[in-house]
């Protein structure tokens, strides 16, 4: 794998980490950290780890993401 | 670029650290405590990895002798992202509770977590 | 605390933390390096017990009982989550709304539909061959789970809690992790250790191989697929719940 390559997965990566924790709104948060997941998983797949990469794209891009969501979904409607 | 994958690692674990403390939602702590996580996951992956060798998974006995990245470390964060995700099920949870109790999930109006 | 001095304390101490990072980089091999010990032993040990996909030979021959640790976090972690996430006496006496009413494209429902079965096909194969390609129980388990909620998606939650007896899954996956443990103890039995690979190797690289690593990747499969439906299902539940209210 080129050294370019690795580079510049590791750079979106960094940045992709950073967007994540400095979006506030965490619905909005839910989508940030849904591309975060999926910029691991293409990390991971650069890296030569498929099996983590696989691991990362079903749980990161999806599970996760969809349990912030209505995690906010019911503490907003409890606030009410 | 020999340090660049670890500080990327060690970024990670920084600006996840600072999210939580400067978070004004539960929710928001939780997610930044994941990207935290995410860093250990970089970094443990960067020490296993190894220019020109291809992923431990092996097709034929023929190609048993090509050098592979390490599995010690890929084994590791795989299992630890799946188990993860329910441990940040169980923190969401507590959230979720804390709201019903106390009303809000700002850390800032929490009583108890004052110092 | 206040948010002040709160920083200051958090500043210092990231501050700290990354000198001391940065001295141990100096440390570390280099990035991408060739030597890698443990990887050299690892490989030579599945090779030994015939498993193609080295790090499904770790997860679940090498170091299954690691696994087996990681499995009880996952139990304990869905049991408090679906514990704190149980509706109050009080919520559980309002109906459950009708989501049906939720206009949802017909395209998307006929995505959906096509896609389920799939999803699970891919998350039965990816289990099925944990130890050949890259994949097993932890993946399969999570993709199977996720292709399940593709109904909810869908706009089809009464279809979804149909095919999600919720109490089938908290079994599936307490029995998925005593499954775990009843191969541990053969090994533990024919005179081994706990969670030796007692079953023959059989052909490198064919369905049959690898001894009790499919049968652990199976047993972790059902174990985490039932636990992310049982989490899926109860944050569902909470945030649906008053849904029809406003």
């Amino acid at each position: 794998m080129s050294t370019a390559v690795v580079v510049v997965a590791l750079a979106l990566v960094a940045i992709g980490g950073l967007a994540v924790v400095v979006t506030h709104d965490p619905i909005r948060q839910a989508v940030t950290l849904s591309v975060f997941g999926v910029l691991l998983a293409v990390l991971f797949l650069v890296l030569q780890a498929p099996d983590v990469a696989l691991s990362q794209v079903a749980v990161g891009a999806a599970v996760v993401p969809l349990m912030v969501l209505l995690a906010v979904r019911t503490i907003r409607r409890d606030r009410r | 670029m020999q340090v660049f994958a670890y500080a990327v690692g060690g970024w990670l674990v920084l600006v996840g650290a600072a999210g939580i403390v400067r978070s004004h939602h539960l929710v928001h702590t939780v997610v930044s405590l994941s990207v935290a996580q995410a860093g250990t996951y970089v970094f443990l992956l960067a020490v296993g990895f190894q220019w020109n060798a291809v992923a431990p998974v092996f097709s034929t006995s023929a190609d048993t002798h090509r050098a592979v990245v390490d599995p010690v470390v890929q084994a590791l964060t795989l299992t630890d992202i799946v188990v993860s995700a329910t441990v940040t099920a169980l923190l969401l949870a507590l959230a979720v509770q804390i709201q019903k109790r106390h009303g809000t999930v700002d850390p800032d109006e929490l009583r108890a977590l004052k110092g | 605390m206040n948010r002040r001095l709160r920083y200051l304390v958090f500043g210092l101490g990231a501050a700290g933390l990354a000198v001391l990072f940065a001295l141990a980089l100096a440390g570390l091999p280099g990035f991408g390096g060739d030597s890698h010990p443990y990887r050299d032993r690892a490989v030579h040990a599945a090779l030994a017990h015939r498993t193609a996909n080295v790090v499904s030979s770790i997860n679940f021959d090498q170091r299954a009982l690691d696994t087996f640790g990681e499995e009880l976090i996952l139990l304990g972690s869905v049991v408090g989550a679906a514990a704190l996430l149980r509706p109050s006496r009080r919520e559980s006496e309002r109906p459950a709304p009708d989501p049906e009413a939720r206009a949802v494209p017909d395209s998307v429902v006929l995505l959906c539909t096509v896609m389920l079965p799939v999803t699970v096909l891919v998350g039965l194969d990816v289990i099925a061959h944990g130890h050949l390609t890259p994949g097993g129980g932890f993946q399969g388990g999570v993709v199977l789970a996720t292709g399940l909620h593709l109904l909810f998606l869908g706009g089809r939650y009464p279809a979804l809690q149909r095919i999600r007896p919720l109490a089938g899954y908290q079994f599936a996956e307490s029995i998925g992790v005593a499954t775990f443990a009843t191969p541990g103890l053969a090994g533990l039995a024919a005179g081994g250790a706990f969670l030796a690979n007692v079953l023959p190797y059989g052909q490198f690289a064919s369905l049959a191989s690898a001894g009790t690593v499919p049968v652990l990747s199976l047993a972790v499969g059902v174990a985490v697929g039932g636990g992310v439906v049982v989490l899926l299902a109860q944050f569902l539940e909470q945030a649906l719940r008053y849904s029809g209210e406003r």
